[in-house]
Order: structure tokens, then C-alpha cells, then sequence
């Protein structure tokens, strides 16, 4: 028995490749994505256990576990105090800052992109666990003004050689410096920056620039002596510290650190998992089409066994068992391929700036068994109906001619397909409408049942259509256009199915194509609503930038007002999470047209003003606290009003600069909106926005935009968003393309006597051809029809359920719909290719002798 | 008609129809026969007859409506799936019309296949001789389409006779073949008879076919209407004949 099942897959090998291969693809999204997600995670585990003290002493207040230093600090005098400990063999203060950027010697900017770019006064403290940490690998440390040294991948980079100088871009007070490059730094112990950057100056010259000159530290680390535990050493060191200053193990600060980073890309990981799934469920499709069409055709076959005496659970057995050795052949190549996959991500990401070369690929056991269990699962689940079905084949087939495998009655599945997809219609309206905990997976299991649902009722629902495609065709294309269209409805089942596969990845293309022009429209519509002024100067990474470029900026002819926003996050009590908090000018309030509702538009030193749809969330009025936990502690703000939704103020938190200043967070603007003088006309306005390119032309980080070049730069992440699911959906439709071809062909072979038969009595090659192509196209056209009708539902459903988000408009590419309907004639053409070339060679005697 | 011992199956009062109403077709009307051990029997009579319906049930491939077969000592009537399984593994064997071989598999692994179905080794003495009897040895490694339509019968009764079953049906074994494979067939088929004991039994139209057997019946609209005794091909002629111009009954 097991020798008849591994012929009979052997001997049906190009099938045997076409159905693995959408089990390999799924298979190599799950590969590519724990692997990927694996090196991240020990990449950034190795950097940052080389990147703490054995303890860290650090402020206690929140802002701290984000990686993002702040500016309450820890006192000097505290160093001293700590190597004093008896477990201590010494300490070692810190000064740490972001949004410091390395200038390249052609003038470009080097990094910046994703990982961050750090700045540090330069220790030689080792690491924690005596690990090696940060070194001096050429030159020597940093030790006067006008000193840096760089980490010799970015010095590499940017293209220095100790002795050039350097210039540097800071989100502070001195927002361009140059200095001399006295060395190279590196971790000899191991670990890699990941393609942050990281420029370290002496102690004095980072305290000048980066705590504006105050004689503190970021951190203090504090080294064990030989026999001293972390635990104990931090318990030692906590009994010398002052209130709002903790002691933390390097373990611990390192597991934060990497959590809150790791958390940060884990993004990746979920999205490269959904796209598996969607490639293991269009998969599925066509595995499950596959086994149908084997089965009815070895239907006879399979009778002969159970007339030789095979029992039912025998000939299921090898019907599945062949599934199995399917599922193990495309999990295998599917794990090679998903090694290349990683790599493929590694290399994107490299480009980007996340530069993990210095990192192996991890592979874990886990991987593997996650690919095999995976791919076999699904082969086998998709294999179950079909092979289930085997056992209505009688025995006393095998002396019949013609054997037909009994089918399910239509009526009972269409009605299956239609609970399926209300009660999906249900789930998803709850995931969209309803509050529930994990929304998402409401959403996504929603869509999958109705998916399901239309493929299963779809025999039924598609025969007006194909009815009325076989009537279009008799017109059109006469009697091979009948036939074709005939051939369509000889097997709505299989003619469905295949369809289905397609259907999914359209359903999906289109609901994204929804999603992608509505959150244009959204943009473009937030921007034209919103914009306020005449020009805005961002930083091209979203990062910060120094505070100066205002202060410049408002001293610039023409300019009638400069207003600033800073955009920060805030611990929520008990870390559940952040919120967003936006600082600007009191005076600027009118300016960016914030519509106070409800008490005053007062931002005196601690009071806030909260939109109004959050406070009411919140449970908040006027008058009440807002607690959130800041760099410099627990801070409890009086809401003094509270404010209408407004498109530019990004968070519904708005205070004053100087409240943020006092919080704790170190001054840094992120978005700064001018107005010029009304008065000017087009060419003066002109030369204002000539004047203040001139106060940012040193650093090219920060770009001053009009109101059109602003809302192109909103839109371009939304097309490359776009844009790249497209290109993942593009492997689906691959799949539903070998999805048709495998059924054609598996046609073309099915009717071999009668495509002999009509050869026979005058039918041409080409006209064969010609009919095979044209049932291909309604295949094709029958899938991609009912997956733009779903994906407009589901677009427009989950914009809907999104118009609170900021995302208003709704807006349906009609022209972009239009095209997906092209294309899928196009590919219904061109999956018709092999199959009807088949067809047409096949030879005439032979194939009307063939039984 | 007495029960003899020797009955390797006995099929007593076996009815079976299809469809209902107008379209009802009694394919069986109460036959009754005894099919004897280590005999070669063949079943003639006009298409229509039921005599393929007789041998599907006497091969556990189909039921009966009504009536009784037994194979040995084993009620067919009453089985369950599973048991009907079972006895057409270890007790039947099968020869079909068009060979019914599996197309991916080689010869000897055709004919091997009954035993690798049950989980059973072949006997290698047996072996031996069915492939030497069926004269296939140096074919054993091809696979079906390279054999000729004779060598693919030839095939298909090794398979029959491989797991020595009680009784083998045979359907229409030569209605594919030309005169020359045909004759083998049948030789080999009267060889198991005479050589090794076994029971066969066989559904042909051909009188040349049915003057290899010991025994033929006949039937008519579902009736055994007739049978001879070691008939040559003139008597099995005349008797068609009668029967040809037969009033048909009800």
C-alpha cells in the first residue's frame, strides 16, 4: 500500500511540483519570518548585554525603559558615593543622548533611518558580566574639545580615517559642531551597533552638549567586585541612593531595553506571518483541488484496491499519506527557500540602515518544527475532504467504464457556505464595531470565514455567471465558445475552486487598494484642512531636531510667526502602555487654531488641554489630573480646557514647552510651522522659504516644505506601504495562477478522448487552443469578479469602522479595480498557455483509442 | 439441486432489482446455484441476463436484495463493509475485462498487490509457480503500458491466483483480446483448475471461451434457464440460439 501511494505521486511528478509549491511559499514566510525575527532578537540581545553595567543607576522615572534618555540625570557626586560600595570595583558615569547624526564625507548623512543615532561620552567600563564593552579598536579615546571618536562601522561608513574631521548634527542647543576624529571604537567582546551610529566624546564635552553643561550623568555603572552578585550589588547600591534614582541589574536594564525594541520590529514578524497564512489558505485551495481532481480520477483506481480487498481506512490512508509526503516535500523546500527569505530581509533591512551583517542567522529548533507542522497540517487538512470522499467509491466500480465519484449534493454546501459566511459577516462586523479585547484576530478570522464561506457556496452563486458567460461566448465565439463555456459548467465544484484561489488574493489586493487610497484622500484631506502657515520644517527621519532652527527661524525677514511642536510619550501609570503628548508655545495656540471648547486655553507651567473624544474616554474634565509618568517621576497636570479635534496637533494631549522642559524631556522640536508675513507676495514668499533652506543648508537632516511638498512626503509612506503588499498579495495570485494551470492541464487530460473526438470531426489546433484559453478566462474573470466584490465590502467596511481613527475618507480606486479585472484575463491567458498547448498536440488516434 | 459439500459458493433465492416504479429492472429473480469447488464454470446468456449482477454478488462486490450467498461458510448477505472487505481479500480474487492494472505500478507489483493490500508476504514457492504457469518472468519489471494486451491479462490472473483464493471471478477475461491472447487466457485459467484445485468462474459471451469450462449456465431475464455439462462449442451454440429465439418471459 505504501509502495502504490509513493508511485502514484511519482508518477504524477509536474502536478506533484505545482501543488507544493504554494505549500513551499507559505512555508517560507513562516521560515523567513522566525528566522528573521530569531537574529533581530540575538542581535539586539548581544548589543545590549554589551551595553550595560553590571547595575545601572538611573533616574526612576518613566521614559527611562524607552531607550530614549532624558534629561533629569543622576547626580556627580553620586559616582563616588557608588565605587565606595563594599561589593563595587568601581563606577563609571554616563552622559547618553539620540539624534546625533554623523555627516559623511560627500556630505550626506550617514544612517539615520530606522536604527538611532547616539551619542555618549566615552567610557571604558566594562560591560556587564565583565563582558568587553564598548573599546577603543584605533586611535586612542576622546579627551578634550573638539574630540569624537566613532564606531569604525560608521566611521567606515561615512568615510573617515582617524585625524579627518567630523561633522556632527544634534537635536541640542549646538545643532552642527565639528570635530576631530581621534579613534575608532568597537565591541571586541561581540555585538554589533545594528547600524545605529554612535559618536562618544569626552565626559565634560558630552555633559556640555547634552545636559547643557550640568556636572550629572545619564546613568552611573556600577562594576561588581570578583564574588559580588548583580542582586547583591544592586541592593548594596540602593541603600546609598537619593529619592528618584533606582538600581537596576544589567540583566534587567538589558531585558527592557531589547523588550521595548524587540516590541518595536515584532511588527515585521506578524505581517510576515499573515502573508503566510494568506499563502497557506490560497494554498490550501489548491491542494484541496488537486486531491479532488486526482481522486475522481483515480477514482476507478482506487475502486480496483477496494475490489482487491483494500478496506475503506486503506485507500483514505494512502490518499492522505500521499498528502503527508506532499506536505514533507514542499515543508522542506519551503525551509530552504525561507533561509533565502530571511536573508532576502536581511539585506532589505541592511539598506535601510538596520545593518545586522555582523549577526549569523539564528536558527532554532523551533523553526523547523514550526515549517514542518505547518506545511503538513494544512496539506493535510486540505487533503481530508477529498480523501474522505474516496470512501463512497463502491468496489463494483472497478468493472465499470465510466466511474463517477459521487459528489455531496450542491444545495446542502451552498447552504454550508452561506452560515459560513453570515456567521463570518458576524464575526467581523464584531471585531470592527464592537469593543472587544483583540480586535484583530476578529477581523482576520472574520474574513478568512466569509472567504471560506463565498468559495463554498460559490458553485451555486457562480452560475448565473458562468451561465451567462457561456451565453456571451456562444455569441461572441460561436460553437467553441459554447463548448468552452460548457466545459466551465461541467464541474462547477472544480471550475469554483480554482476560481476561489484566485478570489482570495483580488478580495485582499482590493481591500488594501481601498485602504491605500483612502488613507490618501485622508492625508491629503487632513493636510488641506490642517495646514496652518505657509511652510513646515520637519526632520527627514521623523526624529527630532534642534531647538535653535526656531529660534533662527523666527529672526528671518518676512516671517510673521514661528510655531513649535514637540511630540513626546509618557509612561501610562503602571506602564500599560504611552500616550502621545504634544508641547507648543502658549502663544501659539491661535495659530494652530486649537478650538478651546470648554474651560480656558490656559498653558501655564503644568496644566494641559485635552481633545475632547479622549477626555471623554478617559473620564476626564476640566479641572481634573491627567497622571503620566515622566522622566522626572510621576507627574499629575491640570487640565485647564479642553479642545476640538484638530489635524495637526498629532496627540490629544497638548501642553506647554516649558512643561515638558520641567518634565524632564530633553528640549527638541520636532516639527516647527511658519507663517510669513501675509502681505508678501508669491516671489516674496519665495525667498522667505530661500531664507530658511539657508538657516537648516548645514543640516541636512532638517527640510523646510510648502503645503504640496508636505503632503507628498504624507503620502509616500502610504504608497510604499501600498506598494509593498501588493508585491506579497503578487505570490498569492502566483499561486492562484498554478491554481488554474494544474486544473486546465488536469482537464485537458480528463477529456483527452474528447478533445480526440472533436479533433477528429474538424476541429482546428488553433480553436482548441482557443477553447481552452477561453475557459481559463472565465475561470479567471469568475475569481477575480467575486474578489473585487468582496473587497470592496470589506474595504469600505473596515474604512468605516476606521473614520474614527483619522482616516474620514472613503475612497474607492475605480480605476485601479479596473486594472485587477484586466490583469485577470490577462492571467487567465496566460495560465491557458501550457495546458491548451497540450491539448492541442495531442494526437488524434491515439487519443480517441485512449480509455 | 442438492448442497453439495463441494460448493466453494451457493447462492440461494437471490433477488435483485434497479430503479422503481416503471423504470424497475429485475436484474436476479430468485436464482439458486451452486458454484462447485475445483471446477471451471463459465455463466453465458444475453446482455441484460444478469449474469454480471450474479457474479457481483457472488464476489461480495454488490448485495442482493433478497436470498442468500455464501462463500465457504460465510453469509454475504448479513456483512457488514469491513467483513466483506475482508473476504474478498482472503477469499477472492478477480480477473476484469480490461485488465485494470495499476498504470503506475510494475507487473510484479500489480500482482503482488492483493498481498501488500492485507499486509501479507507472498509464499515465494507459489510465487514461482504462478509466474511460471503465466510465463511472465522476464517481465516482471515492466510496467503495463509496455506490456501487450495479453501480457496484461496474463498479469491480472496472476494477480487472481497469487493469494490462492477460494474462487475466482473472471469478467469477460478475453472479451479484449484477440483470438491468440485469448486462448492462453483461457489456458491458464484451465491450468489453475486442473493443476492447483482452484475454483474459477467466468462471465463471457464467447462459445469458444465457454468450451474451456466444465460447467455452463445460462441465463435469461435474471433466470438460470439452462446449463450443460463439459459442453463443446456447437452445443453452447445451439443452446444460444434457442435461447435467442425464446419467447421473453414477463
Amino acid at each position: 500500500m505504501l509502495v502504490a501511494s509513493l508511485k502514484s505521486l511519482l508518477g504524477r511528478k509536474v502536478r506533484l511540483v505545482m501543488s507544493t509549491f504554494a505549500i513551499v511559499l507559505g512555508v517560507a514566510f513562516v521560515v523567513g519570518s522566525l528566522v528573521f525575527s530569531d537574529t533581530l532578537d540575538r542581535s539586539f540581545t548581544a548589543l545590549f548585554d554589551a551595553t550595560v553595567g553590571d547595575v545601572v543607576v538611573r533616574p526612576a522615572g518613566g521614559g527611562a525603559t524607552e531607550g530614549v534618555p532624558g534629561t533629569v540625570t543622576v547626580p556627580a557626586d553620586l559616582v563616588d558615593a557608588l565605587s565606595a560600595l563594599p561589593g563595587a570595583a568601581r563606577a563609571d558615569g554616563n552622559v547618553e543622548a539620540v539624534g546625533v547624526y554623523v555627516v559623511g564625507a560627500d556630505g550626506k548623512v550617514v544612517g539615520g533611518v530606522g536604527p538611532p543615532a547616539l551619542g555618549e561620552s566615552f567610557s571604558d567600563a566594562p560591560a556587564a558580566g565583565g563582558l568587553e564593552g564598548l573599546s577603543i579598536v584605533e586611535g586612542r579615546a576622546p579627551a578634550a574639545e573638539g574630540e569624537v571618536v566613532l564606531d569604525s562601522r560608521t566611521a567606515e561608513q561615512a568615510g573617515y580615517a582617524v585625524g579627518d574631521t567630523v561633522p556632527l548634527l544634534t537635536a541640542t542647543a549646538t545643532p552642527r559642531l565639528e570635530a576631530e576624529l581621534v579613534g575608532l571604537s568597537g565591541f571586541p567582546g561581540g555585538g554589533s551597533l545594528n547600524g545605529a551610529t554612535l559618536a562618544s566624546f569626552s565626559t565634560p564635552v558630552a555633559q556640555d552638549l547634552f545636559l547643557r553643561g550640568e556636572d550629572a550623568f545619564s546613568d552611573v555603572w556600577v562594576t561588581a567586585a570578583d564574588g559580588t552578585s548583580q542582586e547583591e550589588l544592586a541592593a548594596q547600591a540602593a541603600e546609598v541612593l537619593p529619592d528618584g534614582v533606582e538600581a537596576v541589574t544589567g540583566e534587567q536594564a538589558a531585558d527592557e531595553a531589547a523588550s521595548g525594541l524587540l516590541e518595536a520590529v515584532s511588527f515585521l514578524t506578524t505581517f510576515l506571518l499573515i502573508f503566510a497564512g494568506i499563502a497557506l489558505v490560497v494554498g490550501g485551495f489548491l491542494i484541496v483541488n488537486t486531491f479532488s481532481i486526482l481522486v475522481a480520477q483515480r477514482s476507478r483506481e482506487l475502486a480496483l484496491l477496494r475490489a482487491l480487498g483494500a478496506s475503506q481506512r486503506q485507500v483514505t490512508g494512502s490518499v492522505l499519506l500521499e498528502a503527508l509526503l506532499l506536505g514533507l516535500l514542499g515543508s522542506t523546500l519551503g525551509l530552504g527557500l525561507g533561509v533565502l527569505l530571511a536573508l532576502g530581509i536581511r539585506a532589505v533591512f541592511g539598506r535601510v540602515g538596520l545593518d545586522l551583517a555582523g549577526q549569523g542567522l539564528v536558527f532554532e529548533p523551533r523553526t523547523a518544527v514550526a515549517a514542518y507542522g505547518v506545511g503538513v497540517v494544512v496539506t493535510l487538512l486540505a487533503a481530508l475532504l477529498p480523501a474522505l470522499r474516496t470512501a463512497r467509491i463502491a468496489p463494483v466500480q472497478a468493472m465499470r467504464d465510466d466511474v463517477a465519484l459521487p459528489e455531496s449534493s450542491l444545495r446542502a454546501r451552498f447552504l454550508g457556505g452561506v452560515v459560513l459566511a453570515v456567521v463570518g459577516a458576524g464575526v467581523l462586523t464584531t471585531g470592527l464595531f464592537v469593543t472587544v479585547p483583540r480586535a484583530g484576530w476578529w477581523v482576520g478570522a472574520g474574513v478568512l470565514l466569509v472567504l471560506l464561506g463565498v468559495a463554498a457556496a460559490s458553485p451555486v452563486l457562480s452560475r448565473p455567471l458562468l451561465l451567462g458567460a457561456r451565453a456571451a461566448y456562444a455569441r461572441v465565439f460561436g460553437s467553441i465558445g459554447n463548448l468552452a463555456g460548457q466545459n466551465s459548467l461541467r464541474n462547477p465544484r472544480r471550475t469554483t475552486a480554482t476560481a476561489s484561489a484566485l478570489m482570495i488574493g483580488l478580495t485582499l489586493a482590493c481591500t488594501m487598494a481601498i485602504i491605500g487610497d483612502s488613507a490618501k484622500a485622508s492625508v491629503d484631506r487632513a493636510v488641506e484642512e490642517g495646514f496652518v502657515g505657509d511652510f513646515v520644517v520637519s526632520n527627514v527621519f521623523a526624529g527630532a531636531f534642534s531647538p535653535s532652527v526656531a529660534d533662527e527661524m523666527a529672526d528671518v525677514d518676512g516671517v510673521a510667526e514661528v510655531v513649535r511642536q514637540r511630540v513626546v510619550r509618557a509612561e501610562v501609570g503602571g506602564g500599560v502602555g504611552t500616550q502621545g503628548v504634544v508641547g507648543t508655545d502658549p502663544g501659539s495656540l491661535a495659530t494652530l487654531e486649537v478650538d478651546v471648547v470648554d474651560g480656558d486655553a490656559d498653558l501655564a507651567r503644568g496644566t494641559v488641554l485635552l481633545e475632547e473624544g479622549f477626555a471623554a474616554d478617559e473620564g476626564l474634565g476640566v479641572g481634573d489630573e491627567l497622571t503620566l509618568d515622566v522622566p522626572a517621576g510621576e507627574r499629575s497636570w491640570r487640565v485647564a480646557g479642553l479642545f476640538a479635534e484638530n489635524p495637526i496637533v498629532f496627540f490629544p494631549v497638548l501642553t506647554s514647552v516649558a512643561t515638558l522642559d520641567a518634565a524632564g524631556f530633553t528640549p527638541q522640536d520636532n516639527l516647527v510651522v511658519v507663517d510669513a508675513d501675509d502681505r508678501l507676495d508669491a516671489a516674496g514668499r519665495n525667498a522667505v522659504q530661500a531664507d530658511l533652506e539657508a538657516v537648516v543648508a548645514d543640516q541636512p537632516i532638517v527640510t523646510v516644505k510648502d503645503q504640496a511638498a508636505f503632503a507628498a512626503e504624507q503620502r509616500e509612506p502610504v504608497d510604499q506601504f501600498v506598494l509593498l503588499i501588493f508585491a506579497l498579495l503578487g505570490l498569492a495570485l502566483l499561486i492562484a495562477v498554478l491554481g488554474i494551470v494544474n486544473t486546465l492541464a488536469l482537464s485537458v487530460l480528463e477529456r483527452t478522448r474528447e478533445i480526440g473526438l472533436l479533433r477528429a470531426i474538424g476541429v482546428t489546433r488553433g480553436q482548441l487552443r482557443w477553447m481552452v484559453t477561453l475557459e481559463s478566462v472565465v475561470i479567471s474573470l469568475l475569481g477575480a469578479v467575486l474578489g473585487v466584490v468582496l473587497g470592496v465590502v470589506f474595504g469600505i467596511a473596515l474604512m468605516y469602522a476606521l473614520r474614527d481613527e483619522g482616516l474620514e475618507v472613503i475612497s474607492v480606486p475605480v480605476g485601479q479595480l479596473g486594472l485587477f479585472l484586466a490583469l485577470s484575463v490577462l492571467v487567465g491567458m496566460l495560465a491557458a498557455v501550457l495546458p491548451a498547448r497540450r491539448a492541442a498536440r495531442l494526437d488524434v488516434l491515439g487519443a480517441i483509442a485512449t480509455e | 439441486m442438492n448442497t453439495a459439500p463441494q460448493a466453494a459458493a451457493r447462492v440461494r433465492n437471490l433477488t435483485k432489482s434497479y430503479g422503481s416504479g416503471d423504470a424497475r429492472v429485475v436484474a436476479l429473480d430468485d436464482v439458486s446455484v451452486d458454484l462447485e469447488a475445483g471446477r471451471f464454470t463459465a455463466v453465458m446468456g444475453p446482455s441484460g441476463s444478469g449474469k454480471s449482477t450474479l457474479m457481483h454478488c457472488c464476489a461480495a462486490l454488490d448485495r442482493g436484495d433478497s436470498g442468500s450467498v455464501v462463500i465457504g461458510e460465510q453469509e454475504l448477505t448479513t456483512m457488514k463493509d469491513a467483513a466483506l472487505t475482508r473476504l474478498r481479500r482472503e477469499e477472492v480474487g478477480f480477473v476484469f475485462q480490461s485488465f485494470n492494472l495499476v498504470p503506475t505500478l510494475t507487473a510484479r507489483e500489480n500482482i503482488l498487490l492483493p498481498l501488500s493490500i492485507a499486509g501479507r508476504k507472498p509464499d515465494p514457492g507459489w510465487f514461482d509457480a504462478v509466474i511460471d504457469t503465466v510465463d511472465l518472468r522476464p517481465r516482471l519489471t515492466h510496467k503495463p503500458n509496455e506490456l501487450s494486451g495479453g501480457q496484461q491479462q496474463r498479469v491480472a490472473v496472476a494477480r487472481a491466483l497469487v493469494s490462492r483464493p477460494r474462487i475466482v471471478f473472471a469478467d469477460e477475461p478475453t472479451g479484449n483480446l484477440d483470438s491468440r491472447s485469448g486462448a492462453e487466457v483461457l489456458s491458464l485459467l484451465r491450468a489453475a483448475v486442473d493443476d492447483h484445485g482452484q475454483t474459477v468462474v467466468m462471465v463471457t459471451h464467447d462459445p469458444v471461451a465457454a468450451a474451456y469450462c466444465d460447467r455452463v449456465l445460462f441465463l435469461a431475464d435474471g433466470r438460470v434457464v439452462r446449463e450443460l455439462e463439459r459442453p463443446d462449442r456447437e452445443q453452447v451454440l445451439s443452446v444460444m440460439a434457442d435461447l435467442a429465439s425464446a419467447p421473453q418471459a414477463g
